[in-house]
């Protein structure tokens, strides 16, 4: 296969792959240019599909869908604030337990407290962490925790049981918005871990060695320098990782009971926006389907706050 | 103290340079240390009670029948497997795949070969970035609306459609590491020999960044394999293989099984028999993710231009 060119009285014959890269050089750096824009695209496109499909739901009750409690299909009749609820006290009970933790993992691997190797080892078995896929934890913690949890529930129903977190009994199942918070934590532990590591590792040396030259000794330095410099990207870690745990669907909705209640105390099943999507999707139809759309669309706009808020604030750390 | 308090002759105390053992600010430094091995080991505890117990509970179920039969009915006390969720996954990660490996390396090739340090490269990481941290269920949902509510089915299509949307910025971030890693003087070598820019980035840069952008793709793929989210109500689940065979492409317009979907759905069943084959899933699941990891480390930890 072949083309003849004229080229100013020149006449050369293209083979079929001179002829494909000849088109290839005029479309190339545009079709990289459209992949590269249809990122933004997508996340535009998704904002458009869940929004349209949304908008009976949203013109049918308002800003009341955020503080009505009731979700009942039979009657049409919808509110998503048992789920609103679940998801941030889920998430907050989850970086509660996470963030000290994370916060730990991130200076012993970034200090010099175990020889180079060995850091980059435990480095990686901390991200396998978020790699095992979240359904496995599910079934995991439906098998450790949740038992666990029922004895751990009781005594503390039993000892704080003045506190309103710890007010009721823990449920007959071992469901419940505390075993989901806990295994919501081992998921979100190496994003923190991981985030707050880069941010610190990051750090110009002299500032150590400022600090350690006037004196100070090693935890003077972390504590009164280190974490400080770093602290932008420390949060911006911890917002990744409410982010995550806000929308995790597959172990919350294994774990947490999907009951449509608030309480104030953690010991009880509650439900997530994320885990309502999970066990309703599938079997919705008509107005209801507009409702979890629009209950998507609030958990979407929260992720999408607190992603960029996170990516901004990791951002300024890899600036200095 | 009574001994290092004493000043020296020059007048400056001489204690600075010496360590207390049982100083605040020793002790202090003890404690928090302990504190930072206590929280490395408290971090890794639940990775190995994980592995452990997927292994145990899942090993024994592990056997040929496992890959080849399929899904047991409540009424099916012993036996059967998952063939039908293997080749559901296998499609719908390869259906991901064919999207998002195309449009994530071109995309990548944008930022770093033609708007390399612009600020239009600059922005489209941002937005990769924040597409990664849209929660999978809301990738679900997306697929929903633009896929199952038009053809009004459920579909191995639509379930393949989320997941590229998953893989999109692993593959994108993998590549634009791996094309950075390729030094500028080569570009500039081939561009000074007379090559188009669509030849330096074809035949010289991505050749040299094939391996790892090979890794970054195995990486995306192993975790799209264990999304469970995106696939609840767009490929929904199915007792039975997709007829591939005799309908072709016609068959991805049908629900499809997947690994993922089944470990969900059977982990809550009574049925002894259904819970181990959760299982048994869930153990193919992690090696799956486990074994590419660690390729991917060792393929990346040697690696310089």
């Amino acid at each position: 296969m072949s083309i003849h060119l004229k080229n100013g009285g020149d006449t050369r014959s293209l083979t079929f792959i001179e002829t494909v890269e000849r088109i290839m050089n005029i479309f190339f750096i545009p079709l990289t240019q459209i992949c590269a824009f249809a990122i933004v695209g997508i996340l535009l496109w998704m904002t458009f599909v869940v929004g349209t499909q949304a908008l009976p739901a949203i013109s049918q009750f308002g800003l009341g869908f955020l503080s009505a409690t009731n979700w009942d299909p039979v009657r049409d009749e919808f509110g998503a604030f048992p789920q609103l609820y679940g998801t941030i006290v889920s998430s907050i009970i989850a970086l509660l337990f996470a963030v000290p933790v994370g916060l730990g993992v991130a200076l012993f691997l970034s200090e010099d407290f175990l020889p180079p190797k060995l850091r980059v080892i435990l480095a990686f078995l901390v991200e396998l962490l978020a790699a095992i896929p979240s359904v496995v934890y599910g079934l995991w913690g439906l098998a450790v925790i949740v038992p666990l949890f029922k004895v751990v529930g009781n005594w503390l129903y039993s000892t704080f049981g003045w506190l309103p977190f710890f007010s009721t009994p823990p449920s007959a199942t071992g469901l419940g918005m505390f075993p989901a918070g806990l295994v919501l934590a081992i998921m979100v532990l190496p994003t923190i871990a991981a985030i707050s590591r880069d941010a610190l590792i990051s750090l110009p040396p002299d500032l150590r060695q400022a600090a350690v030259g006037l004196g100070a000794t090693r935890w003077e330095t972390i504590i009164q320098v280190l974490v400080p410099a770093a602290f932008s990207g420390i949060v911006g870690a911890v917002m990744l990782a409410l982010g995550r745990a806000l929308g995790e669907t597959m172990a919350v909705t294994l774990l947490i009971g999907n009951s449509n209640q608030v309480n104030s105390s953690i010991l009880t099943p509650a439900s997530t926006v994320a885990s309502l999507l999970a066990n309703q999707f599938a079997e919705a139809g008509g107005l209801q389907v507009s409702a979890l759309m629009y209950a998507s669309l609030v958990l979407f706009a929260l992720t999408l706050l607190v992603n960029i808020l996170a990516e901004l604030l990791v951002r300024r750390v890899q600036r200095i | 103290m009574d001994q290092s308090d004493k000043f020296s002759e020059s007048g400056y105390p001489s204690r600075s340079l010496k360590k207390s053992a049982n100083s605040p600010r020793t002790l202090f430094g003890m404690a928090m240390t302990g504190l930072t091995f206590f929280a490395a080991f408290v971090a890794l505890l639940p990775l190995f009670l994980v592995l452990a117990y997927v292994v145990i509970r899942g090993g024994n179920r592990l056997s040929f029948a496992l890959f080849t039969e399929l899904p047991p009915t409540p009424m099916q006390l012993v036996g059967g497997g998952f063939g039908n969720a293997i080749q559901g996954t296998l499609i719908m990660v390869a259906l991901g795949a064919l999207i998002s490996i195309p449009v994530g390396v071109l995309a990548a090739i944008y930022m770093t070969e033609f708007a390399r340090d612009t600020k239009a490269a600059d922005w489209i990481r941002f937005f990769t970035n924040v597409l990664s941290g849209v929660p999978s269920i809301i990738v679900g949902v997306f697929a929903y609306g633009v896929l199952v509510l038009t053809f009004k089915n459920y579909s191995a299509l639509a379930g393949g459609f989320a997941l590229s949307v998953l893989m999109l910025p692993i593959i994108v971030r993998a590549t634009e590491e791996a094309l950075k890693l390729v030094p500028l003087e080569i570009r500039q070598g081939a561009i000074g020999l007379g090559a188009t820019n669509f030849q330096t980035v074809v035949r010289v840069v991505l050749p040299a960044a094939i391996p790892a952008i090979v890794t970054g793709t195995t990486l995306a793929i192993a975790r799209a394999a264990g999304e469970t989210a995106p696939l609840l109500f767009t490929a929904l689940f199915s007792q039975f293989y997709l007829p591939v065979s005799e309908e072709g492409v016609g068959a991805l317009n049908q629900p499809a099984a997947s690994l993922a979907v089944l470990v969900y759905n059977f982990a809550t069943r009574p049925y002894e028999n259904q819970k181990e084959l959760a299982w048994a899933a869930s153990l193919i699941l992690v090696l799956l993710v486990l074994t590419t990891s660690i390729i991917a480390r060792l393929a990346t930890a040697r690696r310089t231009y």
